[in-house]
């Protein structure tokens, strides 16, 4: 839990005390977790029980997600292929926008004809793998 | 470690705000 606390800052909304968060939100399941930034913008959604593993790999990816968003890409990147690279639930996904990422960041479209490379090799069934498949050169 | 979860949810998206860090924010129907 010391991940939690390193890197959000947690709040909870309960079901029988603060349905206005729920609608606010649109929250219509428990549990459901939102990576939010301090404007309310949601990077990740969460829905559903995780065992205790993919849950982290599951912040993981949101701390990824967000930091793309405020255009830090190089950092989003780099996040990302150190989830590609584990065995996990999102590494399919976080390849796919590893690949994003760098090309944001670079404006080089090799890094997209890249990914597509690399999903010829990894996670090859993934919907991931389909989706890059229109970056293939 | 115990994680310390706000109720406040406005105060947690100043702090956000202020801080840097996003909120982890979780909806729950786990007895309190």
């Amino acid at each position: 839990m010391q991940f939690i606390t390193d890197n959000f800052i947690p709040a909870r909304a309960h079901v029988k005390e603060n349905q206005e968060a729920f609608g606010r939100f649109g929250a219509e399941w428990t549990p459901t977790i939102l990576i939010v930034d301090g404007d309310a913008k949601e990077h990740h959604r969460i829905e559903g029980f995780l065992p205790a593993d993919d849950f982290l790999a599951q912040l993981r990816l949101g701390l990824a997600h967000a930091a793309r968003s405020r255009g830090q890409f190089a950092d989003a990147e780099k996040r990302y292929r150190e989830l590609s690279a584990s065995d996990n639930d999102v590494a399919a996904e976080s390849l796919y926008w590893a690949g994003v990422s760098k090309y944001k960041g670079t404006n080089d479209s090799s890094a997209l004809g890249d990914t597509a490379k690399a999903f010829s090799e990894r996670f090859t069934d993934s919907p991931w793998a389909k989706k890059s498949s229109v970056w293939k050169s | 470690m115990e994680v310390t979860w706000r109720k406040d949810i406005d105060g947690a998206l100043r702090d956000a705000k202020e801080s840097g860090k996003p909120v982890l924010l979780d909806f729950s129907a786990a007895p309190m």
